[in-house]
C-alpha cells in the first residue's frame, strides 16, 4: 500500500508542484484548494499525511489544522505545514495550531520526501 | 511541453487571477483603508505569486513580492496605514508586480531592465523605508525565504567538546572509532504525540543515515493498571553509526524539539538538551482537547462568511484551462451552423403542414431551445469581463496624472459586463487614448480647478453596461468640456470645413474623429503620440461600433462607445430588395417608415431627399446602390430604413419589403471574394438561401461621391 498524501494549497501551480513531486516520490496524492476544502476531503481523502498551505482564503493553515485536532479520529494524522515563511514565527503559531512539523517553500523533492519520512507512520 | 514548463505555464495563468485579485483588492483599499479583508486578500495573492515564483527559480519576482509582502505584513499588522503616499507606493508596487510578471512570462531577463531602471531600485528603497520606520526587521524571513529554511539553533553547552554547530569539527571527529560516536536519547514528551508526532517514523528515518543500535527503555513503564493512555513512558537510547554527523540528526529531530528530551553525547560527556524539561507537558495539550473544537470552528465560519461577503477573488480559487482561440471558433462556427440547420429544418416542416404532429413539434421546438442555448453558452466562452480592461485603464489615469501633474481618480463601474475577448483586446489602445485625452486636455490642471469651484481632484468615470443589445462604455471627465468655437476654427484652420458651413454642436464634436485634428495647442507627449481620435474611432467601427461625443462647457465630456455583443452574431433587419434578401444591421437602424408624397423632394434629375422633422435626408435606394438595378423613380409609398453613419450621417434607404428582424451568424466574405464594398458580410437564412449584410458606413460614402458628382453635374 502506498501512503496518501492529501495537499491542501490554493495556489493552483503549487498544487501542481506538489502533485508531481509526490507522484514521483511514489505516493498517492488528493488535492484540496484551502482549509475548508480540506475539511471537506479528509473523510473521504484518508490520509496517512497531510501537507498544507498556511494563508488560503475560506479557512486559513491554522484553522485547518485546528479544525482537523479538534477531531478525535485525527488526533495522531501527522500534519505538515508548507510555507514561505520565516520558521521562527511560524513554528510557533503553528505549533499551538496542533502541526506536526514543516516544509519550507520553495521545497525540492528530497526534502519534501525525507520531511514526509519524519513524521508518516507507515514505513515508505 | 514538459510538466515541468506545463506547470509553469499554468503559473502564469495563475498569475493573471492573482494580478487581477490584487488590483482588485488595492482599490478596496483605498476606499477603505481598514478593510481588513481587501488587505488579507491582497496579501495572500502576493504571497502566492511569491511561492509560485519561488519553485520556479524567478528570482527578481521572488525578491520585489517579498519586499511587497513585508509592507502589506505591516499594513495588515496596523503598523502602517494604507493612506495617501503608502497607497501610492502600493500602487506602484501592483504595477511593478504586473511588469515582472509580464517580463517573466516573456522571458525577458528582469534584471537586466532592473539595472538600467533606477525606478525599480528606488521603489524598492521606498518599500522597505515604509517598512523601515515601524521598524519592520526584514532580514530574518529574507534569508528564510532565500535560504529556504533557516535551521532551528539547538543551545548545547558541551564544556571541553567542540560544539555541535560547528560541522567541521563533527567532520574530522566523524572518523574516529567507536567512542566518539554519537549517543542519543531520547524521551518522547506526550505532546509530541499530541501534534501528530511518533518515534518510529523518527527513527525509522534515522536509519537511512546510517546503520543504528536502538535500545528501547521499558524502566518508565508503570504497572499496567496505573498506566494512563496518552502518558509518554518511554524513551530510547540510539548509537548511531560513525558517519552520522550532528547537523543530519538535528535535521531528523527537528520537528519534535520541543516535545522530547533529546540527549545528544559523544563519550561520556552529558549533554542535555535545553528547552525541553522546563515546559509543562499539560500546557502542551492544550492544542486539542475537545472543548477546543467549539473555539476552533468560530474562526472558521467567519473566515467563511467573510468570503462570501467579500468581492470575488475571495472565494476557493477558480480552476481553468488553456484552450487555443482557433477551436473555439471552430466551434462557434459550427454552432451557427447547426443553428441556421436547425431554422431550415423548422421552416421545411412547417411549409410541409407536418407541425401539426405534436410529436416533432415538441422534439423541434426542444431542439431549438438546444440549440440556441449551446450557441449563447459557446459565445459566452469568448465573452470576458470588461474588468481586466479596466485595472490596466486604472495604471494608465495614475501615470497620465503623473505625467501631467493633475489629480486625476478613476471611478469604475459595471466591471462585470461581459464582451467578446477579440473586442476586449482591441480597446485597450482606443481606450487608452481616450483615456489620456480626457486627463491631457479633458481635466483641469489642480489650480485651474479650484478657480472654477470644482475639487482640485479630477474624476474619470469608466462604465461599461448592455444596454439593448450593445455593450455600453463610457467615459467621462468632470474637466473644462469641450469649447466648441475653439474646435470650429481649428477645423477651419486645417481646412476640414468651409468657414462659411453651420454646423451643429455634434457635428462640430464629430470633427474631433476627423483624420488630422488636433486640438492640443501644443502636443504634449502624453496623448499626442501619432494616434488621433480617428483611428480611435476606425477601431471602434471595425469592431462593428460606433463612438460618439457629448459635452457640457466647463462641466466635462462624455465618449461613448457602442460595441456589438460578439463578433459572431450581428441583430439585423431582414429586407427584400430586387428579389434579393438583405441584412441591415440593427445597429446603424434608426427607424423604419414608409415614403409619403408630401416628404419627397426631388433634387436635379434623379436625386432624391426626404423632409423630415425639418431636416433634409438623402435618399439612396438599397437595390440601386449594391448594383441591382437603377434607382427607381418614384419611391411613394416604399419602405425606407432610416440609418445612421459612423460619422453621424443620416440617410435613407428605400427598399422592397422589409422582411423583420433578426439575429443572424456572420460569415466572412473576405476570405472568398476580397472585400466587396457596401457588403460587410453574409449569412445562411433558415431556408439555406445566402443574404448579404450591408455595410452601412461603405454605401453612404460610395452614396457621398455620387452625391457630389451629381452635385457638381448641378452647379456645371
Amino acid at each position: 500500500m502506498t501512503l496518501k498524501i492529501l495537499a491542501v494549497d490554493d495556489s493552483f501551480t503549487m498544487r501542481g508542484l506538489l502533485e508531481q513531486a509526490l507522484h514521483e516520490a511514489g505516493f498517492d496524492v488528493d488535492l484540496a484548494e484551502d482549509g475548508q476544502h480540506g475539511l471537506e476531503r479528509l473523510p473521504e481523502s484518508d490520509p496517512d499525511v497531510v501537507i498544507t498551505d498556511i494563508n488560503m482564503p475560506r479557512l486559513d493553515g491554522f484553522g485547518f489544522i485546528e479544525a482537523v485536532r479538534a477531531d478525535r479520529k485525527h488526533r495522531g494524522l501527522p500534519i505538515l505545514v508548507l510555507t514561505t515563511e520565516s520558521a521562527e514565527t511560524l513554528k510557533d503559531r503553528a505549533r499551538k495550531a496542533g502541526a506536526t512539523g514543516w516544509i519550507v517553500k520553495p521545497f525540492d523533492e528530497e526534502k519534501l520526501v525525507a520531511a514526509i519520512r519524519r513524521v508518516a507512520a507507515r514505513e515508505i | 511541453m514538459t510538466n515541468r514548463e506545463s506547470l509553469k505555464a499554468g503559473f502564469f495563468q495563475e498569475c493573471e487571477d492573482l494580478l487581477e485579485t490584487m488590483s482588485d483588492s488595492l482599490a478596496r483599499v483605498e476606499l477603505d483603508a481598514a478593510d481588513h479583508d481587501a488587505v488579507n486578500a491582497l496579501f495572500r495573492a502576493v504571497h502566492s505569486i511569491k511561492g509560485g515564483a519561488g519553485a520556479f527559480g524567478l528570482d527578481a519576482l521572488v525578491t520585489f513580492s517579498h519586499a511587497f509582502e513585508n509592507l502589506l505584513d505591516d499594513i495588515r499588522e496596523d503598523r502602517v496605514a494604507a493612506r495617501g503616499e503608502v497607497m501610492q507606493l502600493l500602487y506602484r508596487a501592483g504595477d511593478r508586480m504586473h511588469d515582472l510578471v509580464e517580463s517573466e512570462q516573456n522571458e525577458q531577463d528582469p534584471t537586466q531592465w532592473q539595472q538600467q531602471d533606477g525606478e525599480h531600485a528606488a521603489l524598492l528603497d521606498a518599500i522597505s523605508e515604509a517598512c523601515a520606520r515601524t521598524g519592520h526587521d526584514d532580514t530574518g524571513s529574507e534569508q528564510a525565504a532565500e535560504e529556504g529554511f533557516v535551521p532551528m539553533p539547538l543551545a548545547i553547552e558541551m564544556p571541553g567538546l567542540p560544539a555541535l554547530d560547528a560541522p567541521a569539527d563533527d567532520d574530522s571527529s566523524g572518523g574516529h572509532d567507536g567512542d566518539d560516536r554519537w549517543r542519543i536519547t531520547f524521551k518522547p514528551l506526550k505532546s509530541l504525540y499530541v501534534l501528530g508526532n511518533d518515534p518510529l517514523p523518527l527513527i525509522r528515518a534515522l536509519s537511512t543515515l546510517c546503520p543504528l543500535d536502538v535500545k528501547a527503555d521499558l524502566s518508565g513503564l508503570p504497572p499496567l493498571g496505573e498506566m494512563t493512555w496518552d502518558e509518554a513512558y518511554l524513551s530510547w537510547e540510539i548509537t548511531p553509526g560513525d558517519d552520522c554527523s550532528a547537523e543530519e540528526i538535528r535535521e531528523i529531530f527537528e520537528f519534535v524539539v520541543d516535545d522530547c528530551v533529546l540527549e545528544l553525547d559523544r563519550g561520556n560527556a552529558q549533554t542535555p538538551d535545553r528547552p525541553s524539561e522546563k515546559e509543562n507537558p499539560s500546557e502542551q495539550i492544550q492544542a486539542s482537547p475537545a472543548t477546543e473544537a467549539l473555539v476552533v470552528q468560530a474562526p472558521g465560519d467567519a473566515a467563511t462568511s467573510r468570503g462570501v461577503r467579500g468581492a470575488s477573488g475571495q472565494q476557493a480559487p477558480r480552476q481553468s484551462i488553456r484552450v487555443d482561440l482557433d477551436r473555439v471558433d471552430r466551434l462557434i462556427n459550427l454552432v451557427g451552423e447547426l443553428v441556421i440547420s436547425e431554422a431550415m429544418l423548422s421552416q421545411s416542416l412547417s411549409e410541409g403542414g407536418k407541425f401539426r404532429d405534436p410529436a416533432v413539434e415538441g422534439a423541434l421546438g426542444q431542439l431549438k431551445q438546444l440549440a440556441s442555448e449551446l450557441q449563447e453558452r459557446i459565445m459566452a466562452i469568448r465573452a470576458q469581463s470588461v474588468k481586466s480592461l479596466f485595472q490596466r485603464m486604472s495604471r494608465i489615469v495614475r501615470e497620465a496624472g503623473h505625467a501631467t501633474g493633475k489629480e486625476v481618480r478613476l471611478v469604475t463601474d459595471g466591471e462585470a459586463t461581459e464582451v467578446d475577448k477579440t473586442v476586449i483586446e482591441r480597446l485597450a489602445d482606443p481606450l487608452t487614448h481616450m483615456l489620456r485625452n480626457a486627463i491631457d486636455h479633458g481635466i483641469e490642471t489642480p489650480e485651474t480647478r479650484r478657480v472654477a469651484g470644482k475639487s482640485p481632484q479630477g474624476m474619470v468615470r469608466m462604465t461599461a453596461g448592455h444596454r439593448s443589445g450593445q455593450v455600453i462604455m463610457e467615459i467621462a471627465d468632470d474637466g473644462g468640456g469641450i469649447d466648441c468655437d475653439a474646435v470650429l476654427s481649428r477645423a477651419i484652420e486645417r481646412g476640414l470645413v468651409s468657414p462659411e458651413a453651420s454646423l451643429t454642436t455634434q457635428e462640430i464634436y464629430n470633427l474631433l474623429f476627423e483624420p488630422g485634428f488636433s486640438t492640443a495647442q501644443n502636443v504634449s507627449n502624453l496623448s499626442g503620440r501619432g494616434v488621433g481620435m480617428d483611428v480611435v474611432r476606425s477601431e471602434i467601427q471595425s469592431l462593428g461600433g460606433r463612438v460618439s461625443i457629448d459635452s457640457t462647457l466647463g462641466q466635462g465630456t462624455t465618449v461613448t462607445i457602442s460595441l456589438p455583443l460578439t463578433l459572431a452574431v450581428v441583430e439585423g433587419m431582414l429586407v427584400e430588395v430586387a428579389g434579393e434578401t438583405l441584412v441591415v444591421p440593427s445597429s446603424a437602424l434608426r427607424e423604419t417608415m414608409r415614403a409619403e408624397a408630401g416628404m419627397i423632394h426631388r433634387l436635379g434629375p434623379c436625386d432624391l431627399v426626404l423632409s423630415m422633422r425639418g431636416t433634409l435626408i438623402p435618399v439612396f435606394d438599397l437595390g440601386a446602390s449594391i448594383g441591382e438595378r437603377k434607382m427607381p423613380l418614384d419611391i411613394n409609398g416604399m419602405p425606407v430604413l432610416m440609418v445612421e453613419t459612423a460619422a453621424g450621417m443620416m440617410i435613407a434607404l428605400t427598399v422592397d419589403r422589409i422582411l423583420g428582424q433578426r439575429e443572424v451568424v456572420i460569415k466572412g466574405l473576405s476570405e472568398n471574394y476580397g472585400l466587396v464594398r457596401g457588403i460587410a458580410a453574409a449569412t445562411v437564412l433558415g431556408d439555406g438561401r445566402i443574404a448579404l449584410i450591408v455595410d452601412v458606413d461603405q454605401l453612404a460614402q460610395n452614396a457621398g461621391i455620387a452625391l457630389e458628382d451629381s452635385a457638381a453635374r448641378l452647379t456645371a
